[in-house]
């Protein structure tokens, strides 16, 4: 053993000492202070069960913390351990599957990438990126096969934009209890990659080139028809998210981003763009993501996900106090940028508007807030967003009325939350 | 100094030529041509109208050995469903309080059954299936729905012109369809 190595040996074994010692005065010191305060205050953290607080200094304070880069891929802390994707523990099966984002445990409008929203339908492959390829073939002058690097030679775009699956939820899986277990499959990202006009140009469209049928490299090669309208606006070909390369999880090392249009389009790991005329009618817009009407015809090629919010906080399974409660949520459109969010807390019969957190983005999440004094009573609060072209959130009445109840897809109802006289918050909805 | 119009015309020419030419030439030009043989065995899109379809045959009967063997464990000895979809029934239903959606109820294209079988299923080993054995397993679901004969032989031919009960089933999306007016008080 090194001397210094001997040293620190010796300094942990007296900073141990330390503490055993500190500790035991603190008991007593804490016997004191409870002692001392005032009645009705909450003692949070002058009992003796709590050393760390005051009058007794923080152990934490009196050792030297974990080494630089003890993590070399930073983790959150070990006290955040329940901020973890919400994953069903009795689904069927896990190939073809979701897990939700804990939107109520967030702040911002950032979804850590480690708690993005999950959907696959082949699993999630691991696919080494100097083996993979996107092929461009169809109506182009040069049909042409891209490696990753060659893709990220390309001039790049950082733009961020919420992804939202079009099931979120279903409409007769609006009973739920938590904001994540209802709308958890969103997420929100700042995206990095190329234009895919950019690529498309390069190839050179056809004449009579109409739509792209994107196909992931995944085990259900998973294939949706885009129109070319959508490609040549606002489409990327994105291979980082947050800042980091996409995860595993979320297409690495490619996918397609289309802002605003429902989650199962933005192809994952894609690998090849077939540039055609007319949609290939695939299994993805033929028997699934096409929402079935009381009449029986079925709505399709459903792409854009409409004005939509949700309260995050105070939300279900939370608890609150009597007094100032700040209720705080997401705000999100596929047609542009949030204008409002207005906030209800008697259960629809009134409402004010909330205040929009900058920045308001295009096909971003929005972060709202609204001050609220809650008086103890029984309340039912919600939220109610207006986007760009003057569309505002419905009721789930409203949808109903147009839809029924077996259009599974695009529910983007009003999510009203009671919060009853002990605080408790739950979901307002409640199967008859 | 005049300018004829002869020349004028004559500058035209050039700078359209210049301008064809730079849209002919990719402004980066980065990656691989894709050679016709590399697009092939890649491209395994099969449109509605089954024209992409490949060459191969398949039987009632061999699909449902088939169909026993690979894909009953999930979807049901008859294709009533389980871990995966029900395939099967539902005819009429779509228009009820409980519709079921299946192959034969719901789907509007018989060649998107061989697309999306030979792309992704059995779930656990997909594209392992030869292009005979997909016609095949097709040929059995359609048969369970009643769509072809027992001992019908599916090809590219014959599977594109099965038609399928809600062919005209699908409509565009006519949203917005819900219009809140954003009431503020009293409502």
């Amino acid at each position: 053993m090194s001397s210094r190595q001997k040293n620190k040996e010796s300094d942990r074994a007296s900073a141990a000492t330390r503490r055993q010692f500190i500790g035991a005065g603190s008991a007593m010191l804490g016997g004191a202070a409870i002692a001392a305060a005032s009645p009705g205050r909450a003692l949070a953290l002058d009992t003796p069960s709590d050393p760390n607080g005051p009058p007794n200094i923080p152990e934490w304070m009196k050792q030297p913390g974990a080494d630089v880069g003890s993590q070399v891929y930073g983790t959150p802390s070990s006290f955040e351990k329940k901020v973890i994707r919400n994953v069903s523990k009795t689904l069927k099966q896990y190939t073809s599957a979701s897990c939700r984002t804990p939107l109520q445990e967030l702040d911002g409008i950032i979804t850590p990438n480690g708690v993005f929203y999950e959907r696959h339908h082949g699993g999630i492959p691991d696919i080494d990126p100097a083996q993979h390829r996107l092929m461009i073939h169809g109506l182009v002058e040069r049909p042409t096969i891209f490696t990753m690097d060659q893709i990220r030679r390309y001039p790049s775009e950082s733009r961020i934009h919420f992804l939202e699956c079009s099931g979120n939820p279903g409409f007769e899986a609006i009973y739920s209890k938590t904001a994540s277990d209802l709308v958890g499959l969103l997420s929100c990202a700042e995206w990095t990659g190329v234009p895919l006009k950019t690529v498309l140009d390069d190839v050179g469209l056809k004449p009579g080139a109409k739509w792209i049928v994107a196909e992931g490299a995944d085990a259900a090669a998973l294939t949706r028809s885009i129109p070319i309208e959508k490609c040549l606006d606002d489409a990327m070909l994105v291979y980082s998210q947050n800042g980091e390369r996409l995860r595993p999880a979320q297409g690495y090392p490619l996918r397609l981003l289309l802002p605003g249009f429902e989650g199962n389009t933005n192809v994952k790991w894609l690998r090849r763009l077939h540039v055609v005329t007319e949609p290939v009618y695939s299994r993805e817009e033929t028997s699934k993501y096409t929402d079935l009407m009381p009449d029986g015809t079925a709505r399709q090629f459903t792409f854009y996900m409409e004005a939509k919010s949700i309260i995050t906080r105070p939300s279900g399974t939370q608890k609150i106090e009597k007094g100032f409660n700040e209720i705080t949520g997401l705000a999100w459109t596929g047609h542009g940028k949030i204008t409002k969010v207005d906030i209800s807390t008697d259960g629809g019969k009134s409402w004010q508007a909330a205040k929009l957190q900058d920045p308001v983005l295009t096909r971003a999440l929005t972060r709202f807030r609204f001050p609220w004094m809650w008086d103890g009573k029984p309340a039912v609060i919600m939220s109610r967003a207006t986007d760009e072209t003057g569309y505002v959130q419905p009721s789930f009445a409203e949808l109903k009325a147009v839809r029924g109840l077996k259009s599974f897809y695009h529910n983007n109802a009003i999510q009203p939350w009671k919060v009853a006289e002990s605080g408790e918050v739950s979901n307002a909805n409640v199967k008859a | 100094m005049r300018t004829s119009r002869l020349e004028l015309a004559g500058a035209a020419i050039i700078v359209l030529a210049a301008a064809t030419a730079a849209y002919a030439q990719p402004k980066y030009g980065f990656g691989k041509p894709a050679t016709p043989a590399e697009i092939a065995a890649w491209n395994i899109d099969v449109d509605r109208d089954g024209k992409a379809l490949p060459p191969g045959k398949g039987s009632v009967a061999q699909g449902h050995e088939l169909f026993d063997a690979q894909c009953a464990s999930c979807h049901g000895a008859k294709g009533e469903g389980g871990l995966g979809d029900k395939l099967v029934g539902g005819q009429g239903t779509l228009a009820t309080p409980k519709p079921v959606k299946t192959v034969g109820s719901y789907w509007p294209y018989a060649p998107t059954l061989f697309d999306y079988i030979r792309r992704a299923m059995p779930l656990n080993a997909p594209q392992s299936l030869t292009n005979d054995q997909v016609y095949a397993v097709s040929a059995y679901i359609l048969n369970l729905n009643g769509l072809v004969p027992e001992n019908a032989t599916l090809d590219a031919k014959s599977l594109a012109a099965v038609k399928m009960p809600n062919r005209n089933g699908f409509v565009q999306d006519p949203r917005p369809d819900a219009h809140n007016k954003a009431c503020m008080s009293n409502c």
